[in-house]
């Protein structure tokens, strides 16, 4: 018999994504291409005001309108939804889907057209006629905290969600007592024989823009007294538990699909308004109903990211070693909490840290309401942040010592015999070694060479500089104790009757690749062929348990309790076929289709002959039952800390102030690869959206409280052209949180990328004397800065 | 982004489309590439009954050489314009504006006759158009007629052009001395500040300038103090920029917005016509 083909390893190989020839073909389905019979369209008045009483809803018009089927004000529509849950401890006002008495941000719901037409709920929402009172518009968060112009929220003195909540060193767990000694004696320290850098940083607020906006089609069946509900979301098992909880229904009467979800960046996870709202009037109405997001709407509505200020210190001897650090963040969160926004803001704390071995830090945070849209997870969520002002913090006190940007990191990272290392904000890193990351960063860009370079342009008269960012991130998320969801995930492999694999992941892709990645794994598992194995997802009609694709928790997790449930399976399958081969399972092994004996591969059967028994198991094997299908639950006992370097070279154009990136290197280390293609796919994004934050992208609101930047023509995003080529490379330690020891790797590019490039830009401006420059880098910002003004 | 209800009709020739105008009474709108009408639909700040499709209308588009002068139709693309071969070799400065406008869909869909008629405050042409000395084209239901570019820009999105009138194309004496230098808005890239030089240099002296300046005010205008200044110095980067001075301070109601204050757009102006001025040297 000639010995058939051997099967590649996939894992760990550029196979490519099996997702992408139906999505660049047009060829996939998302919420908006979901048409059911009798399907009523939404449309929602929203709110051209900032801040206002609600005076008067005039909906008659509307309401005699050719198709319109129901108008309901935001007092109607409380009648059958309530206000929102939220999925973070902390206290937090009402929040309507639709406003009832008052409106707190442009873009806020008012009323609800339900027509047999998009085109005619939409014109009959224009129809709709709203008075308001108005008030004054909050938009300056620092301004908020003092209570003025206003107050947006009865209970909320100050406008605080969060005051002054204390993390870190001397900090008790349950805040209870806060003992600020370490903190001040590094300061005293420093003050007498070193140095303190102190800085104002902006992180701002970001529009995350998925290519595809949201959309939400509910079918509620009164004889079944069930819903099904489309969403484009990032974790349809969360938004099954919400549905049903809003509705009055049991768990079991809901599902909940998210088909192709055309991109989410964190954006996804929340449940909003406008889910809640379809559910609730497909089952007032008996019919199905569907809302698409608009572009317009997607500005306004969809929730922002990042919006925080930090005001850091750092406490360094004239060595460069960091003494004690203090980081006092005020987080413009919006008119409202939404499902998480308390919380991001706390990833920013537990995070500040970074890569060093800091022996006293205190952050302090406060969350303010404003008259804007809310913020929630962006892509990083918290991470960026907190990379962001401990990074510029620490290039700060480089330039200030006069040392190497690389030199003062190395001399205060975690070393590698350190972890895991528990750190002053209470997280534990599970493995790293920076300085080989940094290594290979200086080494990748040319560090030496680039100085050169740079100093060769300088002296022609050109702004030139150079950056340099490590980070480290907390992904995989993670233990229950850490998530209110619960930190597991859920995966189910069946061998069906021909020997193919159909495997059902409790991670929603978007844009992961994990139909690819979990295949290449399982496809190894078994020595099958990739084309044999589905990857299910994203249905909880299919998927029997989820949490969802968030905070970089998909390979980690998911992929992770796939790789268990399949093992269950394996073993299973291997006793089917020990007693075929009349040997025992231990001498069996699994490949290029088959399962044979060890040692003597012409005895042998096929994964489809050993799996036509297992179902038609006559006889049947002692002690089995038949079938191949088998599931497991896993939760990691720890988070993932990948981490990484990232440097850049930026060129400043003298005369205009217009910035130029001319060169982005990338070192991360997100653990063992499955699928090293995919991984930069995920950093390329991740880099793209770190570039378009340092130079291009704000969100910006009138002193009125009026969006300065909802449409694209006014917010950018960074196209190809803005981009350098990417110079990427990798280094490996494996985390021992998970047996695959893969880290994640979903956010990483948003993090080292942001501080990497501003830093380039003050070194470009160091002949102006400038310490920092708030992002983005605005043109006519360094244009001031290159002209002797403030900037 | 919904827009409301409109009807449709194609028009076949010029006179079809003059026609459907005047039937419909000012509430129809050519539409061309679509490109400025649409997204405005789309916001329902522009919401006419009828929109009249002229972007196949034959001849309407092209670009071809007529004796001295160059014709480009009102209908052709900005990619056609920025590929020509025609312009790459008589009047670079053409098609290097159209190359700057957008991106590669805004440049295959959108038409000259549209970003004329539709006179955005930042649109690129019509700098290039006041440089040229171009004159505008025009067709209505009275027969055709003749403006030259300098009195066709009147005011924001306001051009000459009567109700029942469309846009046939363009008509100007190719400069091969000439250039386009503009600050891109980072999101929509229109222009900041845009500016156009035509210039003739004899015996290494500029003896006559033309420039064009968009985006710096609430329509593209001639800078006719620059022009003067100009005239009779060398024909160097370094002579012009200091005959130039700082043109932007002279400019009158500038424009002050969230990418560009009024002072930073002064600036600009003054480095761009800087550098439209040197680019178009450079080809002499
Ligand atoms: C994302 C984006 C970026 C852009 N960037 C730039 C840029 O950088 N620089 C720039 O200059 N422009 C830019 N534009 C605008 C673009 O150039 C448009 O194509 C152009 O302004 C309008 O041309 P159109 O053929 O699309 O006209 P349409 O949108 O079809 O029409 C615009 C207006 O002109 C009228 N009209 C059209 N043709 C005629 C005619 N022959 N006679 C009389 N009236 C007519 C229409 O009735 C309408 O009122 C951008 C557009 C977009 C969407």
């Amino acid at each position: 018999m000639a010995a058939s083909p051997v099967l590649p390893k996939l894992v760990g190989t550029r196979v490519k994504r099996r997702e992408d020839p139906r999505l660049i073909q047009g060829k996939a389905t998302y919420v908006d291409d979901v048409k059911l019979v009798g399907m009523l369209h939404v449309a929602f008045k929203r709110s051209d005001v900032a801040h206002g009483q609600i005076t008067n809803v005039d909906t008659s018009a509307a309401a005699g309108m050719p198709g319109v089927e129901a108008v309901y004000t935001g007092a109607q529509i409380a009648e059958f939804v309530g206000p929102m849950p939220i999925g973070t401890p902390f206290p937090s006002p009402d929040h309507h889907p639709v406003a009832v008495d008052t409106v707190r941000y442009v873009g806020e719901p008012v009323a609800v057209v339900v027509a047999t037409d998009r085109y005619l709920a939409r014109d009959a929402a224009d129809a709709v006629v709203v008075d308001y009172k108005m008030l004054p518009a909050v938009v300056d968060p620092e301004k908020a905290m003092t209570g003025e112009p206003a107050q947006i929220h009865a209970d909320f003195e100050n406008n605080l969600a969060v005051d002054s909540l204390p993390s870190g060193t001397g900090v008790s767990a349950d805040l209870q007592t806060v003992d600020s000694s370490a903190v001040d004696e590094a300061f005293a320290k420093a003050e007498q024989e070193g140095v303190v850098v102190s800085q104002r940083m902006v992180n701002q607020r970001l529009a995350p823009t998925a290519m595809e906006p949201r959309g939400v089609v509910a079918h509620y069946e009164p004889g079944k007294d069930s819903m099904t509900i489309w969403s484009s979301t990032q974790n349809p098992h969360i938004l099954r538990t919400f549905i049903a909880g809003m509705n009055g229904m049991g768990q079991d009467q809901v599902r909940a699909i998210a088909p192709e979800v055309g991109g989410g960046f964190g954006a996804k996870i929340n449940i909003y308004g406008e889910e809640y709202v379809v559910a609730g009037v497909s089952k007032q109405l008996g019919v199905p109903v569907k809302w698409a997001e608009d572009r317009s709407e997607a500005f306004l509505a969809t929730i922002h990211g990042r919006g925080i200020t930090g005001y850091i210190d750092i406490a360094a001897k004239k060595d460069g070693k960091v003494l004690g650090m203090k980081l006092r963040l005020i987080a413009d969160i919006g008119a409202y909490n939404m499902l998480l926004t308390a919380a991001i803001p706390t990833l920013t704390t537990l995070m500040a840290n970074a890569t060093y071995d800091i022996p006293a830090i205190r952050t302090t945070l406060y969350e303010v309401f404003t008259n804007k849209t809310p913020t929630d997870a962006y892509r990083g969520a918290g991470r960026p942040e907190a990379t962001y002002f401990v990074e510029r913090g620490m290039d700060m006190l480089a330039r200030e010592l006069g040392m190497d940007p690389g030199e003062v990191r190395r001399r205060n990272f975690i070393q590698p015999d350190q972890f895991p290392y528990a750190t002053q904000m209470g997280a534990v890193y599970d493995s790293g070694d920076y300085a080989k990351a940094l290594d290979k960063a200086l080494e990748a860009a040319n560090w030496d060479q680039l100085k050169a370079e740079r100093d060769a342009a300088r002296a022609e008269g050109r702004l030139v500089g150079i950056g340099l960012a490590m980070y480290v991130e907390v992904c995989g998320l993670g233990p229950s104790a850490s998530l209110p969801t619960g930190g597991w995930e859920h995966g189910q492999v069946t061998i069906e009757r021909d020997g193919r694999i159909s495997a059902t992941t409790g991670a929603s892709p978007h844009g992961q690749g994990n139909e690819t990645t979990f295949g290449q794994m399982l496809a190894d598992q078994f020595g099958v062929p990739l084309e044999h194995v589905t990857i299910h997802h994203g249905d909880t009609g299919v998927v029997k348990q989820g949490i969802g694709t968030f905070g970089s928790r998909s390979q980690a997790v998911g992929g992770t309790v796939l790789h268990m449930a399949g093992e269950k399976v394996k073993a299973k399958m291997a006793k089917f076929a020990a007693a075929l081969l009349e040997v025992h399972e231990d001498d069996l092994e699994f490949g290029d289709g088959k399962i044979s004996v060890k040692g003597s591969p012409d005895s042998s059967k096929t994964i489809a002959e050993v799996a036509a028994y297992a179902y038609v198991p006559v006889p049947l094997p002692e002690g089995l039952t038949p079938g191949l299908s088998e599931e497991a639950f896993w939760e990691p006992a720890n988070n993932t800390y990948p981490f990484g370097c990232h440097i850049s070279l930026l060129e400043i154009d003298r005369d205009t102030g217009e910035p130029t990136l001319l060169k982005l290197v990338a070192v991360d280390d997100a653990g063992n690869l499955i699928n090293p293609l995919i991984v930069e796919g995920q950093i390329h994004g991740g880099l793209a959206q770190g570039v378009g934050q340092a130079m291009i992208e704000e969100v910006a609101y009138g002193d009125d409280g009026q969006p300065l930047t909802a449409s694209f023509m006014d917010y950018a995003i960074p196209r190809a052209a803005d981009l350098p080529r990417f110079e990427l490379s990798a280094t490996v330690t494996p985390t021992p949180v998970n047996p695959l020891g893969a880290k994640g790797v979903g956010e990483a590019g948003t993090l080292g990328s942001t501080p990497c490039i501003v830093s380039a830009a003050v070194d470009a401006l160091s002949e102006f004397g400038e310490k920092h420059v708030d992002m983005m880098l605005r043109p006519e910002k360094l244009w001031q800065i290159i002209n002797g003004g403030q900037s | 982004m919904i827009p409301s209800a409109f009807d449709y009709a194609r028009a076949t020739s010029v006179e079809d489309a003059v026609a459907k105008l005047a039937e419909a009474g000012g509430a129809a709108k050519l539409l061309a590439g679509g490109h400025s009408l649409v997204p405005m639909m789309k916001l329902r700040l522009n919401e006419p009954s009828t929109l009249i499709d002229i972007a196949r209308i034959p001849g309407l588009s092209g670009i071809r050489a007529d004796g001295d002068a160059i014709e480009v139709g009102a209908a052709t693309v900005h990619h056609e314009v920025a590929t020509s071969d025609l312009l790459a070799e008589q009047c670079p400065a053409l098609a290097e504006t159209a190359a700057a406008i957008g991106d590669p869909q805004v440049r295959n869909r959108g038409t000259l006759g549209g970003s004329l008629a539709h006179a955005d405050p930042a649109a690129d042409y019509p700098a290039v158009l006041l440089a040229l000395d171009a004159s505008v084209q025009l067709q209505g239901a009275n027969g055709t007629r003749s403006v030259n570019a300098s009195n066709f820009f009147q005011g924001l999105f306001t051009v000459d052009l009567g109700a029942d009138e469309i846009i046939t194309g363009i008509r100007f004496a190719p400069a091969k001395v000439a250039a386009y230098a503009k600050l891109y808005q980072r999101a929509s890239r229109f222009a900041i500040v845009g500016v156009a030089a035509a210039l003739e240099v004899t015996d290494g002296k500029i003896s006559s300038a033309r420039l064009g300046l968009t985006g710096a005010s609430t329509h593209a205008t001639r800078m006719s103090a620059s022009e003067a200044a100009l005239v009779g110095t060398d024909a160097t980067a370094e002579a012009t920029a200091e005959a130039l001075g700082d043109p932007g301070a002279g400019i009158e109601d500038v424009n002050d917005d969230l990418h560009a204050s009024e002072g930073y757009r002064r600036a600009m102006v003054s480095v761009f016509t800087r550098r439209a001025v040197a680019a178009a040297l450079a080809r002499a």
